[in-house]
């Protein structure tokens, strides 16, 4: 029953499975290392707020969609360097903000933002019009900023869905050949004027900031077409990167796999040899607490203590370990009745040595090689069991974790809606790095078991 | 020991789980629904009050009048043994005893689709639609699973086998509910076959509901099947394998008795005490992960009810459900030490 670590190390190298399973798992912690090196701490903290990803489009899908697809879809565009002038004719002052683009896309945007910090004093008028391609004007936006009598500096948003906007857009109607009482701004804004498709070429964004008195500035001026697609997988319904989300999944399922795995088959372990090596009426009782726990329904429980208890993805791991241990004691109990019949065991109780010392010195190195292929087993039912109580909405909220984006995807209908990069990504994630370690463990339990070997 | 000795051991073991899961229920849920029941009784006593015009007159000044509120309050709960902890012995008695006896109480948000508000009817009613969707399921998937594991079992190594253990441990990697959302990704939106949400849209009371309901189902069967039945088959194929390296197989062999005949009426026929008992043992698992199969599929039956009574908090509800629950997880864990105890002398003797 003894390995040394010399032969598992050989067996294990012959086994393809299990080298299959190393090779996913060394990959899965590169992930885990760009996501800790690229993503600081703080980005993932707000993930669940949706201030942070205002800029981000909504529900756009992974850019790489356009090399399979006919029509070339609008990837997400920040212009950031406009020109910028100013005039001033008497007492009133203007500043000018172009943003001039080349529109080349067979999809209308997803929508446009105007984000700004205007500087000033008083109360000034802010104008956006845009120049489209066949020369036409069209008046987006007029509205004035909040009254301010000393110097003063003001962060806001103009977004497509502004009311008066679309209701600006809707006079003229006269000039386009199609009904356009239903459109969205982008889709009037970006049409030609025949037929409701894209009109391509060159459109500029002027944003006019009026004010008496003094000189109006724009300290900080975006001016963002939300794409339809974005970055390596998407965003969300919440505007959310899910190429963060998913990055930073990795190494949160592999702590909670693996960090519940470990907990489980450690307390299992010495529970088990406890009771298999005290034997008669301690064996009898410690036997009895574990058969209940064993019959507990897990799930239920799980539930109403992540409900009542708290749900941080400690708690987590550690509710996960409560019911983990159970097998593993009855597994290691059995073989620890086998082993304290050897002859050594016996000679060392004669010879005097201590309870603990036995089972921690001789039983429990025995027992090492089948304690890291359970180890290597109980990863994926940990990972998937804090998928389903995220997905029920009982995760940790700081966390994204796989289990939460599946969470979110659910509740904003994504399967019924067709926004298949918000499911895929993360269920063949956790599928991935479960079977890692069913392929690890099943290499080494067929080191562990030589039966199984035919 | 003989085979009765066993079964009652193993029911006491049972029945102790029961009382153990319930008392931790309660133990975790307790002082939450207190507050709660208080809160209730408070306000219940209030309106009480205000609404008695004559009894509001009576009073001289509001101190007197919130005076006699507060008394009445306090008398209520006394009266209702709300004054003692969750954790005093005869209330605590009283509260088993009464879940014992089916006596949940009366939800706080939900109601059952007749509108009654008894968490007995809401569960009674859920109750029959989970139980029809995962017991078809699992009969499907046993039926696939023992074909197929006994056909891979008779050809180890062939194509099939090694597709059969590669379905199944690939099946079984991915989460149940995870395949649901594919499933109605590709059923419900790329091609509108079935409903995404499993609900039926008509009443209850009208004469096409169960019609309604089997379609309905539809979605849910094929994903509960499409992810169960690999690994069955895998299973059943490892305790063929095993039967057929025994010497009365060996022996059959040698007596010239075709290949297929020694595995479909002897092997198949030694194997039947561990496949029943998986059976059971299934069915019991799979009702635990009806909580979340059912809250994508919003299929109306009790893994949903659960689902809602966690987002409302509806504690009677969540009290009533996880005793059902563990009651039907403890009946089918009885069940399969039972058939495996009577197939296999060797557990009861040990």
């Amino acid at each position: 029953m003894s390995f040394s670590s010399k032969e598992i190390s050989h067996e294990f190298s012959k086994n393809k499975i299990g080298l299959v399973g190393i090779a996913i798992l060394g990959t899965l912690f590169v992930l885990s290392a760009i996501a800790v090196v690229t993503i600081p701490i703080e980005s993932f903290k707000e993930w669940n707020d949706p201030a942070g990803w205002l800029t981000f489009p909504k529900s756009a899908l992974p850019a790489w969609v356009n090399y399979f697809l006919s029509e070339k879809m609008p990837e997400h565009i920040i212009l950031q360097n406009p020109q910028v002038l100013s005039q001033n004719v008497g007492e009133i002052f203007l500043t000018t903000h172009i943003f001039a683009v080349d529109y080349n896309y067979d999809k209308f945007p997803s929508d446009f933002i105007y984000e700004y910090t205007a500087k000033y004093s008083g109360s000034p008028l802010l104008q956006i019009w845009v120049v489209r391609p066949d020369g036409k004007e069209l008046k987006l936006i007029s509205t004035s900023l909040p009254q301010s009598k000393i110097e003063t500096s003001y962060h806001g948003f103009i977004f497509s869905t502004d009311n008066s906007m679309i209701k600006n857009l809707r006079k003229n109607h006269d000039n386009l050949m199609f009904p356009i009482e239903s459109l969205l701004a982008q889709d009037i804004v970006f049409s030609k004027t025949d037929v409701n498709k894209v009109l391509n070429g060159y459109y500029s964004f002027k944003v006019s900031l009026y004010n008496v008195k003094s000189k109006p500035s724009l300290e900080l001026s975006k001016f963002i077409l939300g794409g339809k697609v974005y970055g390596l997988m998407g965003t969300d319904e919440l505007r959310r990167n899910l190429t963060v989300g998913l990055l930073w999944g990795t190494p949160l399922a592999l702590f909670i796999g693996i960090t519940v795995a470990i907990g489980s088959v450690v307390i299992g372990l010495i529970y088990g040899v406890f009771a298999g090596y005290k034997g008669k009426k301690t064996d009898e009782s410690l036997m009895r607490f574990n058969d209940v726990i064993y019959a507990m329904p897990a799930l239920p429980l799980l539930i109403i203590l992540a409900v009542t208890i708290g749900n941080s993805i400690f708690l987590i791991v550690g509710f996960l370990v409560l019911f983990g241990w159970v097998g593993i004691a009855k597994v290691s109990r059995s073989m620890a009745l086998q082993i304290k019949t050897l002859q050594y065991v016996e000679a060392s109780k004669m010879m005097g040595q201590k309870d603990s010392k036995i089972i921690f010195k001789h039983i429990l190195p025995q027992l090492l090689p089948y304690a890291f292929a359970s180890i290597a087993i109980s990863v994926p039912a940990a990972i998937t069991t804090e998928a389903g109580l995220s997905f029920l909405g009982l995760g940790d909220p700081t966390f994204p974790t796989w289990g939460q984006i599946l969470h979110d995807a659910n509740t904003y209908g994504a399967a019924a809606r067709g926004l298949w990069w918000w499911i895929l990504p993360p269920g063949i994630m956790i599928a991935v790095t479960g079977l890692a370690f069913v392929f690890i463990g099943h290499a080494m339990d067929v080191i562990v078991n030589p039966r199984l070997k035919r | 020991m003989s085979f009765k000795i066993f079964i009652l051991k193993r029911a006491v073991t049972m029945f102790g789980v029961l009382m153990a899961t319930l008392l931790l229920t309660i133990a975790l849920v307790g002082s939450n629904m207190d507050a709660i029941l208080k809160q209730s009784v408070a306000l219940e006593i209030r309106q009480q009050v205000t609404d008695n015009k004559h009894l509001v007159a009576s009073f001289k000044n509001p101190q007197d009048l919130d005076a006699f509120v507060e008394n009445q309050i306090k008398q209520r709960i006394d009266a209702l043994g709300l004054d003692k902890p969750w954790y005093y012995p005869p209330r605590l008695g009283l509260s088993m005893y009464k879940i014992l006896t089916l006596d949940f109480g009366h939800a706080k948000f939900l109601t059952s689709d007749t509108g009654s508000s008894d968490v007995k009817d809401i569960v009674l009613e859920k109750m029959p639609r989970t139980i029809l969707l995962f017991t078809t399921a699992t009969l499907i998937i046993s039926l696939i699973g023992i074909f197929l594991g006994a056909l891979s079992g008779s050809k180890i190594n062939s194509k099939l086998d090694k597709i059969t253990s590669t379905f199944a441990v690939i099946s079984s990697s991915f989460p149940v509910w995870w395949i649901g959302m594919l499933m109605i990704f590709v059923f419900a939106f790329v091609y509108q076959i079935f409903p995404a949400r499993a609900t039926p849209l008509i009443p209850v009371t009208e004469p096409g509901y169960l019609g309604a309901l089997l379609y309905h189902m539809t979605l849910p069967l094929i994903t509960l099947v499409l992810i169960g039945f690999g690994s069955w088959a895998y299973l059943v194929r490892n305790f063929i394998v095993g039967i057929m390296q025994e010497d009365f197989v060996v022996a059959k062999r040698a007596a010239g008795i075709s290949e297929k005949k020694i595995i479909y009426t002897h092997a198949l026929k030694n194997a039947a005490p561990p496949i029943v008992t998986v059976l059971a043992l299934s069915l019991s698992g799979s009702l635990g992960g009806a909580i979340i199969t059912e809250a994508v599929f919003d299929w109306p039956g009790m893994g949903r009810l659960y689902y809602e009574a966690i987002t409302v908090l509806d504690l009677p509800v969540i009290i009533g459900e996880t005793y059902v629950l563990t009651a039907f997880f403890l009946v089918s864990i009885f069940l399969a030490d039972i058939l495996y105890g009577y197939f296999d002398p060797r557990v009861r003797k040990g």
